[in-house]
C-alpha cells in the first residue's frame, strides 16, 4: 500500500487546484496554450475582461507554475508550462489507486469477518 | 476544470455494521490504512493517529460520526504534522445497505485548499523549467479521468 505522504512530495498540487478553480484562468491558460503565448494586453482583448484583472489571474497561474513570463520590451509574454498539470494528474491517479487498494483491504477484512 | 475530489466505491459482502467496524476501529485502521497501528477517539473532534513503518505518524481529526452510515475526518497531508486549515484534506466514508451486503463509498476532497509553503514554492519554481508543446485538453481530460 502506498501512502498519504505522496501528498507531501506534491504539495504544489494544491496551488494548481487553486489556480484552476477559477473558470477564467482555465480560459486564459487555454488561450495561452493554443496561441503559443500571450501578453496581458492580447489576452484581455480576447477574454473581454480588463487588463488589470488579467494581470491578477496571470499572477496566480504564475505562482502555481502553470505559466512562465518573459519580458519583451514593455510587455511580459507568457507561455504555458504543462509539467505542474501533468504531475497533478499523476498525483490524483496515485491517490485514487491508493483508495482502491484501501477499499479492497477493507473488503477483505470485512468479508473474512 | 481540475477536480478537487476523489470518489471511489466498492461492494462488500458483509453487513453495514461489520463494515463500520472495519472502517472505524483502531485495530483495523492500523491494518488497511496505516501499516503500524492506529488510534482513534471516535467522536467529532476526536484525535485519530495513523502510523506507517516507513513514513511516520499522520495525525487526523474526526469530523462526523453517524454509525453505521457516515464517518469523516480531516487529515494533514504531511507526516508528523497537526491538522489545520491549508494542510489537510477531508475524507468521508458513506456506508449503504445494498443487495448482498454494503456499498462503501469514499470521497477525499479539499485539494484546492492546500496551501504551499514559501519554501516548497521556491523549490518548485527553481525546478524543472521545460519548454512544452501544449496539449491542454488532453491534460485536463487526464486529470478528470484520474479523479473520477
Amino acid at each position: 500500500m502506498t501512502n498519504r505522504n505522496l501528498l507531501a512530495a506534491n504539495q504544489r498540487a494544491g496551488e494548481v487546484f487553486v489556480a484552476l478553480a477559477e473558470p477564467t484562468r482555465w480560459r486564459l491558460l487555454g488561450l495561452i496554450a493554443s496561441r503559443g503565448g500571450g501578453t496581458a494586453t492580447t489576452l484581455a482583448a480576447e477574454v473581454m475582461i480588463s487588463r488589470p484583472a488579467v494581470v491578477k489571474h496571470l499572477a496566480v497561474l504564475d505562482r502555481a507554475g502553470l505559466v512562465e513570463g518573459r519580458r519583451r520590451g514593455r510587455e511580459v509574454r507568457y507561455t504555458v508550462r504543462t509539467e505542474p498539470l501533468a504531475s497533478t494528474g499523476r498525483w490524483l491517479t496515485n491517490l485514487a489507486e491508493d483508495w482502491d487498494q484501501r477499499l479492497a483491504a477493507i473488503k477483505r477484512i470485512a468479508e473474512e469477518g | 476544470m481540475v477536480p478537487d475530489r476523489i470518489e471511489r466505491e466498492i461492494m462488500i459482502a458483509a453487513p453495514v455494521e461489520r463494515v463500520w467496524e472495519v472502517v472505524t476501529r483502531a485495530e483495523h485502521l492500523g491494518a488497511w490504512f496505516g501499516d503500524a497501528g492506529a488510534e482513534i477517539d471516535l467522536r467529532p473532534g476526536g484525535a485519530m493517529v495513523l502510523r506507517w513503518k516507513q513514513y511516520g505518524v499522520y495525525r487526523c481529526v474526526v469530523d462526523e460520526v453517524d454509525p453505521p452510515r457516515l464517518f469523516s475526518f480531516r487529515g494533514a497531508v504531511t507526516a508528523d504534522t497537526d491538522t489545520r486549515d491549508g494542510n489537510s484534506t477531508r475524507v468521508e466514508f458513506t456506508l449503504e445497505p445494498a443487495e448482498g451486503g454494503t456499498r462503501l463509498r469514499v470521497v477525499e476532497s479539499g485539494f484546492d485548499t492546500l496551501d504551499v509553503s514559501p519554501d516548497e514554492r521556491r523549490k518548485f519554481h527553481d525546478g524543472n523549467v521545460e519548454g512544452w508543446a501544449v496539449k491542454l485538453p488532453e491534460l485536463r481530460d487526464y486529470t478528470e479521468r484520474a479523479a473520477t
